[in-house]
C-alpha cells in the first residue's frame, strides 16, 4: 500500500473482518453494503421488520449478516458468511469470520482466501487477549495487509488520545509477536454504528487525516501482484479428445489448470514433476483464444511439444526451478474435526491437485493463540494450532507457505468420514 | 538456466470478471478430477447458460465429462423450454429431462391441491434422479448473494444419503482446496458461481454474448396485480393447458414486463421493465432497488428461513 493513490480498476479484493458482535463487527459490515448501497429496498424492509420485532428504533444494519436459523436463534455467528459490494472501480468478496476462541478454525477457514484484515477493536476496551489472536491468526495465514480498525469511536467521544493509546498497545504487542516489520499495519479510527471514517469521513473526528476505510480497500493491491512468484501450474484435468469426429483433434493432448503464480509464455522450457520429463509450451488456450502468454489466475490448458505422459495431480514448472518432489514436510496445522488427531493413524493429504497418504510424524509443540506460547502436546483437538511433521506415501511439489500460498497449503481428509479435518501451511 | 530466470515481474491484476471466470472454470475442473459421475443441473435459465458457457470454456475442445440434467416442474414457460432444447442439441451434449409429473405418477410427490407451487418438489425428483444414475455430484448455478441461507454454503457442499444439508456441520473449505469425496449414496452440490453477484452475471452475459429466451427481455404480457406482485395468468403449458388461470373477480392488465429469474411458473414473477436489450438489463440491474429474489421469487417471502429450510430437505 505504498502508493495510497492507486486505483485498482475492475480488479477484486478478498478481505475479511475479525472481531466479535460485540466489536460491532456485523455492523461494520453493515455499514460498507449501506453506504456503498449495496443493500436494496426490500432487504432493508425485511431488516425494519425483524428490527421492530425485536423492539429496536433504527434499522440494526447486523442483521444482514446473521445467516442461519441457529444463529438468530442464540444471537451470534457461527459459520463463516460471504458477502458482495461493490464500488464501480472494484468488487470486494468478504469473509465475514466469528470472533470467538472457539471458532478459530472458521477465522482460518476465512483467512485462508483473505489478502486483507479488518482487525476490530473496541474503543473502550482497547487490545484484548481476542486481539492477539485474530492477529496471530492472520499472520499465520499469511495475510499481508491488516487494518487495524479502533471503532465505536463515538462511545469515547471521539477522543484522539485514546486512538493513539491503542495504536501504540497494538503496535508494541505486534512488534513482540514479530509481524509488525512483515506485515503493513494501518491504524483507523471508526463509528460503524454512526458511519465515521467508513465510506464517509463525517466531520467527528478532524484530527484523523488518514485515508476512510474505503479508501484504504480501494488502494489496498490485490493477491499476487507484489512480489515475484515462480511458475506454478498443477495439472486439473487432461484433455484427449481422440475418440472426437475432428481427425486433426486425435492427438489433441492439452493439460487443463489454473496458473496459482507466475506467468508463461509460448516457447518456454517446462519440466513435468514429479517424473521430471522436459519439454517446451507449443500453445496456450483460454477457452477458443490462442494466447502467446498468460498469468497467475488464468484457467488455461497447455499444449507441450512432446507426447509426455503427465495426469492430474502432476506439475508443470519452469525447467530451472527450485521446487522438488519431497515425501517428507513439516507446516503448522490448524485441526478442524471434532475428532481428535489420532497420531496411530493414517490420514489422506490434498496439496493443489493431488492426494497423498500421510502419517503424523511428530507433534513439536502446539501453540496457545492467546498467549502464543508454545506447549509440549501429544495430541491435536478441534481449534490447536501445531507444529507437526508428516511422511507421505506420494512424493509433493511443495513451496513453503511463506513464499506461496497455494503450493504451500494442503488440507487433511480423513478417509472413513471424507470430511476435511486440518488445515495445513508449510514450514 | 539460473534461478533469476525464473522469476517474473509482479502482475496486473484480472479484471473481476476474468478473476470469476477463471475461478468458475477451476471448479468445473476440480468436479471433472474427482467425481467419478457428476452431473450439470440445466434449466435454461442465464445462470445455468453461464455455466454452460464456462464449461465450454473449461472442456472444449473435448466432450463435458458429465450429461446435463433438468428437473423440469412441467409448469415452465415454453420458450426456457424450448431454448433449452435448442442450447442442449447445438453444443452437442446429452440432456436428460426427468419430471416432476412422473414423481406425481409415482405417487413420490403428493400436492396438497393441484394449484400448489411445484418448485419445492424439484427436490423428490432431484434426488430420484440421483439415485437412478448414481450420480456423486450436482453442478448447479446458485450464487452466495441470492439468500442469507446461500451466503454460508459451501463451493463443494455435502448431502447425505437423504440428499439432506447439515448447515450446521459443513465441511470447512480452505484456500482453493475443494473436497468432493463421497461415498456411495451420497453427494455433492458444485456451485461454480457462488461468489458472482446478479450483476456480475449480466455483465458476463453482455461481454460473451450469450443468447437468453426470449422472456428476460422486455415484451408484453397478460398479468394481474396480487398483493405485490405481479403475476402472469393464463401461461400456455408445453403439455397443454394453462398455468395460473386468473381467478374470478381479477383484473387482466396487459404491460410491458420482463423476467430477471426464471423458474416454475407458480412462483416466479415478472418486474416491469422496457429493458430489451443486454446492455439496458445491465444499466437496470445497477440501477434496481429491488433484489432478484425479492421482487421475483415469491416462494422466498414466507418467512426468514424459508431457503434454508427447502436446502435442509434436498432443493438445490
Amino acid at each position: 500500500m505504498s502508493n495510497a493513490t492507486t486505483q485498482h480498476n475492475d480488479s477484486l479484493l478478498r478481505f475479511m473482518t475479525c472481531g466479535s458482535v460485540d466489536d460491532g463487527k456485523s455492523t461494520l459490515i453493515g455499514r460498507l453494503l449501506f453506504d456503498t448501497k449495496t443493500i436494496l429496498a426490500d432487504t432493508l424492509n425485511q431488516m425494519s421488520r425483524t428490527s421492530k420485532k425485536r423492539g429496536m428504533e433504527a434499522v440494526d444494519l447486523s442483521l444482514l449478516t446473521d445467516g442461519l436459523q441457529a444463529e438468530r436463534e442464540q444471537g451470534i455467528t457461527i459459520d463463516v458468511a460471504y458477502r458482495y459490494f461493490s464500488t464501480g472501480t472494484r468488487k470486494y468478496i468478504i469473509a465475514d469470520a466469528p470472533g470467538h476462541e472457539q471458532y478459530t478454525r472458521n477465522m482460518v477457514t476465512a483467512a485462508s482466501t483473505a489478502n486483507l484484515a479488518i482487525i476490530l477493536i473496541d474503543a473502550r476496551r482497547g487490545v484484548l487477549t481476542q486481539t492477539r489472536r485474530h492477529s496471530y491468526l492472520a499472520h499465520l495465514v499469511g495475510i499481508q495487509h491488516i487494518v487495524v480498525a479502533i471503532n465505536k469511536m463515538d462511545l469515547v467521544n471521539y477522543d484522539q488520545a485514546t486512538y493513539d493509546k491503542i495504536c501504540t498497545d497494538y503496535l508494541a504487542f505486534a512488534n513482540d509477536i514479530g509481524f509488525a516489520q512483515a506485515r503493513d499495519i494501518r491504524f483507523i479510527p471508526l463509528s460503524a454504528l454512526a458511519g465515521d471514517m467508513l465510506v464517509d469521513r463525517l466531520d467527528n473526528m478532524p484530527w484523523y487525516t488518514g485515508e476512510t476505510l474505503l479508501e484504504i480497500l480501494e488502494s489496498a493491491p490485490p493477491a499476487h501482484t507484489e512480489g515475484d512468484e515462480e511458475f506454478r501450474f498443477p495439472v486439473q484435468f487432461v484433455c484427449r479428445p481422440h475418440a472426437s469426429a475432428d481427425a486433426d483433434l486425435h492427438d489433441f493432448r492439452g493439460f487443463m489448470g489454473r496458473i496459482e503464480s507466475g506467468e508463461i509464455s509460448v516457447g518456454d522450457a517446462v519440466t513435468v514433476l514429479p517424473n521430471g520429463y522436459q519439454s517446451k509450451v507449443k500453445a496456450i488456450q483460454l477457452g477458443e483464444t490462442q494466447l502467446q502468454h498468460a498469468q497467475t489466475e488464468q484457467s488455461i490448458t497447455l499444449l507441450l511439444e512432446d507426447e509426455i505422459d503427465t495426469s492430474r495431480g502432476d506439475m508443470i514448472v519452469k525447467t530451472g526451478s527450485t521446487i522438488a518432489p519431497v515425501k517428507q514436510i513439516e507446516a503448522f496445522v490448524c485441526w478442524l474435526s471434532e475428532t481428535p488427531l489420532t497420531t496411530a493413524r493414517t490420514y489422506i493429504v490434498r496439496h493443489t491437485t493431488r492426494e497423498s497418504k500421510a502419517k503424523v510424524g511428530n507433534i513439536q509443540y502446539k501453540v496457545d493463540v492467546n498467549t502464543l506460547e508454545q506447549q509440549v502436546t501429544t495430541d491435536l483437538k478441534m481449534n490447536d494450532i501445531a507444529r507437526i511433521s508428516f511422511k507421505l506415501a506420494q512424493p509433493l511439489m511443495v513451496d513453503s507457505y511463506a513464499s506461496n500460498r497455494a503450493t504451500g497449503a494442503f488440507i487433511i481428509i480423513d478417509e472413513s468420514t471424507n470430511n476435511t479435518v486440518g488445515a495445513g501451511m508449510i514450514i | 538456466m539460473t534461478a533469476s530466470a525464473n522469476q517474473s515481474i509482479a502482475h496486473q491484476p484480472l479484471s473481476h470478471l476474468d478473476w470469476l471466470e477463471s475461478e468458475a472454470i477451476y471448479i468445473l475442473r476440480e468436479v471433472a478430477g474427482q467425481c467419478s459421475n457428476p452431473v450439470l443441473l440445466f434449466s435454461g435459465g442465464k445462470d445455468s447458460l453461464c455455466i454452460l458457457r464456462l464449461a465450454e470454456k473449461a472442456f472444449r475442445p473435448g466432450k463435458f465429462p458429465f450429461p446435463l440434467l433438468h428437473i423440469d416442474t412441467g409448469h415452465n414457460y415454453k420458450e426456457v423450454i424450448d431454448f433449452r432444447d435448442q442450447r442442449a442439441a447445438e453444443i452437442g451434449e446429452r440432456l436428460i429431462v426427468r419430471s416432476v409429473e412422473d414423481s406425481i405418477q409415482r405417487g413420490t410427490v403428493v400436492l396438497k391441491s393441484e394449484e400448489e407451487s411445484r418448485n419445492k418438489h424439484q427436490s423428490v425428483t432431484l434426488l430420484e434422479a440421483i439415485e437412478e444414475f448414481g450420480f456423486d455430484c450436482c453442478i448447479g448455478g446458485a450464487r452466495r448473494d441470492e439468500e442469507k441461507a446461500r451466503a454460508k454454503e459451501r463451493i463443494m457442499s455435502f448431502r447425505d444419503e437423504f440428499g439432506q444439508w447439515d448447515p450446521k456441520n459443513q465441511r470447512p473449505e480452505l484456500w482453493d482446496l475443494y473436497n468432493a469425496r463421497s461415498h456411495k449414496g451420497e453427494n455433492i452440490r458444485a456451485f461454480p458461481i457462488s461468489n458472482w453477484t446478479e450483476m456480475d452475471v449480466w455483465q458476463y452475459i453482455e461481454r460473451e454474448n450469450l443468447a437468453l429466451p426470449s422472456i428476460y427481455f422486455a415484451h408484453q404480457r397478460d398479468v394481474v396485480i396480487r398483493g405485490d406482485s405481479i403475476v402472469p395468468v393464463n401461461v400456455p403449458l408445453v403439455t397443454g393447458g394453462v398455468a395460473n388461470p386468473v381467478k374470478a373477480g381479477e383484473e387482466i392488465v396487459n404491460l410491458q414486463v420482463r423476467f430477471r429469474t426464471v423458474g416454475d411458473i407458480s412462483c416466479t414473477a415478472p418486474v416491469i421493465s422496457d429493458a430489451d436489450t443486454l446492455a439496458k438489463i445491465v444499466i437496470e440491474t445497477a440501477t434496481s432497488t429491488i433484489t432478484e429474489r425479492g421482487a421475483t421469487r415469491l416462494d422466498d417471502q414466507t418467512s426468514d428461513a424459508s431457503m434454508e429450510q427447502r436446502k435442509k430437505e434436498g432443493y438445490f
